[in-house]
């Protein structure tokens, strides 16, 4: 390492630590407000996030499905999309899954599971590359035509369930048929946590090499830089746009199947609990950084394992957590001015 | 996490003592323990805000209640969705507050969330609102506690039936599944006994908190000549505050919603939850099993009726009085034959009774004749 990029290196450290001791200060006086004392705040969040191996496995638990949905805003990203439609790929994923997953019912849970990933994985990457294609052959703004595919995602999907795919056996929670409990995903060798996290993080892993270590990625960042450009280097625009929303499109339908084979079993309403919006979040924090969204998505998980405890210790409002994290990503956002403006981590070469 | 090794520079040696340092300090402030050695803990989670003058904030009260009994410590959470998050929040009960009953109070949080959690752990006592549980299918340390609310929807009906002008009623429902279907065709039969020209015109928003078509489904009823509105949402608000403003007639659902209409409040559907609250909890004080089929009506005090409106005239207190009277004493059955859908089909033949017990209600699949609207 040169002294400039040990100098990057730990400016990529030392800011967002800082700015998250200044977003637990500003929470601090907040609380104090709220006559809490802060210091016991603190300490209920350390405890109900990271203190010990059960509050880890709870942190751990909340971040595994906002990895998958970050990269479904960090893949597009890359070619310079911003896609918001996470959600809907997740829903019609896991609806995937769970059909063919009840239809393969018999075949050997290994290879259903597979199968079910596939489906899942082939959805969302239709689903989000329809998108990136509407915008590269038709020019129609992916940001607006993600979030409305959102919608119709959802409609479609509560209309399968409550119709045509609904089990009869479920009345008041209208579901569809069960995978059955051979075929459910298990748990992470010696944890309390399923195996989404597994995948987000190989995911994660897999993509990081792709953005940052292939030709692929090159072109993928070059025709996010610029079109144009990429255009008259003789680069297939097109076919890396849809491979960037696709890719995208499929961690989020892998979101989905997580959901269903790991935790519900079938495929019913529970599945739109907001993973996809909570996903967008995670990938500006991590600045569209594979890699990145791994130690984010755990601190996001951290914070909401905490806000638990900060309601049953303290009877604070569930809001208090969304002050946190409201408190804690604008200056983390805000201390992203501050990149190469400071003297220290610029030591002349 | 901490594991830093073969990275020997100063900086990140300093950055381990940082860390260290500061988790050392945060373990000098020990949090107030939620656990005390002869009290009974209970947790109660909720899956939206409880004070959403709907189901939250019914089961809030209850919750409120229990805490001022004896030797009970209540820790509560809230807006915990039907996901991985609810078993980790039972968990986080049961281990870091030494929970031993809890009251997971979404109908969604029981299947597979709540039988994961009994499985594991077998000592606690899981009570979950909605009546799921059912006999050698089921886990022992689960129960379901849940009222026959469509006894107040009735009395909704009636007195709905003696306000309306227009004789048009209006009913704004999340979803088409049998405990909805019931609340639906009870609040039309109350109406209908009144004056059998009544209908009641439905509309389904699709799901159980949408704030937005709650508001417009209230106006678009309102504005077809509707002039009372009744609904089975979440959180009645919205649609008891666009009735107040408008100028019409409004029965609530789920907890008290007077305060948002003076005017136009005429009398609401309520749960009691603290009956079947404090009956789990006086059980796990004595150390009794737990009752896992927990039901009751107006007569076993799982549920109650919002105080009469300024609104509501003589003659439908003395109407609704008289069926509640009736209702207390056990022998009034809303659902009896001859009874037609209404697509004129017969659902329930001349002479057959379905009292609150029969599990037939429980899959109810149909409109009443009257209901204009679609399963």
């Amino acid at each position: 390492m040169t002294r400039q990029e040990r100098g990057a290196a730990a400016e990529a450290v030392v800011l967002p630590v800082a700015a998250l001791a200044a977003a637990m200060v500003l929470f601090g006086l907040f609380v104090a407000a709220l006559n809490q004392n802060p210091l016991e705040v603190y300490a209920l969040i350390y405890r109900g996030a990271f203190a010990s191996a059960f509050s880890w496995q709870n942190t751990l638990v909340r971040a595994a499905p906002l990895i998958l949905t970050a990269l479904c805003v960090a893949l597009p990203a890359q070619v310079g999309l911003m896609m918001i439609g996470g959600e809907g790929a997740l829903v019609l994923g896991g609806l995937a899954a769970a059909v063919i997953g009840h239809f393969l019912g018999g075949a050997a849970p290994l290879a259903v599971e597979l199968a079910m990933a596939a489906g899942a994985m082939a959805v969302g990457a239709a689903w989000i590359g329809l998108a990136g294609a509407l915008r590269h052959y038709r020019g129609v703004n992916e940001t607006i035509s993600s979030l409305l595919l959102t919608y119709i995602a959802i409609a479609v999907f509560n209309h399968l369930v409550e119709g045509l795919l609904r089990d009869p056996a479920s009345l008041n929670k209208p579901s569809t048929m069960p995978i059955g409990e051979a075929n459910m995903l298990g748990h992470l060798p010696g944890l309390d946590v399923h195996w989404g996290l597994g995948f987000g993080v190989i995911f994660c892993v897999a993509m990081y090499v792709l953005v940052a270590r292939t030709t692929v990625g090159f072109a993928l960042r070059i025709v996010g830089g610029s079109g144009r450009a990429a255009r008259l280097a003789g680069l297939p625009v097109g076919g890396l746009v849809l491979a960037a929303c696709g890719l995208g499109g499929a961690a989020a339908g892998l979101a989905g199947m997580v959901e269903v084979a790991a935790v519900h079993g079938t495929a019913n309403a529970s599945l739109i609990a907001g993973y996809g919006y909570g996903g967008i979040l995670i990938a500006f924090i991590a600045r569209q950084q594979p890699l990145a969204i791994v130690p984010v998505a755990v601190l996001v998980g951290g914070i909401s394992a905490s806000g638990g405890m900060l309601q049953r210790r303290l009877d604070l409002p569930d809001a208090t957590v969304l002050v946190l994290q409201g408190v804690a990503f604008m200056v983390i956002l805000a201390s992203e001015a501050l990149y190469g403006r400071l003297k220290i981590f610029r030591p002349a070469a | 996490m901490l594991d830093m090794t073969g990275r020997g520079s100063r900086r990140e040696a300093l950055k381990t003592l940082g860390i260290a340092g500061a988790v050392g300090a945060l373990g000098l402030f020990r949090p107030r323990p939620a656990r005390a050695a002869d009290k009974l803990v209970i947790g109660v989670i909720y899956v939206g805000p409880r004070d959403d003058y709907g189901y939250n904030q019914a089961q809030a009260q209850a919750a409120a209640a229990i805490k001022k009994m004896p030797g009970v410590t209540v820790v509560e959470q809230e807006k915990v969705p039907e996901t991985t998050d609810v078993q980790k929040t039972m968990a986080s009960m049961i281990e870091q507050d030494g929970a031993t009953l809890l009251f997971p109070t979404s109908f969604g949080y029981f299947d597979p969330h709540i039988l994961r959690m009994a499985e594991r752990y077998a000592k606690v006592r899981f009570a979950h609102c909605g009546g799921l549980w059912t006999e050698g299918k089921h886990p022992k340390n689960v129960g379901s506690y849940f009222g026959y609310i469509d006894e107040c929807q009735y009395l909704n009906g009636v007195v709905a039936g003696h306000t309306s002008k227009t004789k048009k009623l209006g009913f704004i429902a999340a979803k088409p599944i049998p405990q909805v279907l019931r609340n639906i065709n009870a609040f039309t039969l109350g109406a209908r006994s009144v004056d059998p020209k009544i209908t009641t015109q439905l509309i389904i928003t699709g799901d159980w908190s949408l704030p937005v078509k709650e508001a417009e489904a209230a106006q678009s009823l309102i504005d077809q000549g509707v002039d009372v509105l009744t609904c089975h949402v979440d959180s009645p608000k919205v649609v008891v505050e666009t009735a107040e403003r408008r100028g019409v007639f409004v029965c609530g659902y789920h907890a008290n919603q007077a305060t948002l209409a003076p005017k136009g409040y005429l009398t609401g559907a309520e749960w009691n939850w603290l009956t079947p609250y404090t009956m789990h909890v006086k059980d796990a004080q004595a150390g009794k099993p737990l009752v896992n089929f927990l039901r009751g009506g107006l007569k076993e005090g799982f549920v109650k009726t919002s105080a009469y409106g300024r609104a509501v005239s003589e003659a439908a207190r003395k109407n609704a009085d008289g069926v509640k009277a009736r209702m207390m004493e056990g022998d009034f059955v809303i659902f009896k034959g001859p009874l037609k859908d209404n697509t004129s089909k017969t659902v329930i033949d001349a002479g057959v009774s379905q009292k609150q017990t029969d599990v037939v209600l429980e899959q109810m699949a149909y409109l009443v004749e009257g209901v204009i609207g679609k399963v």
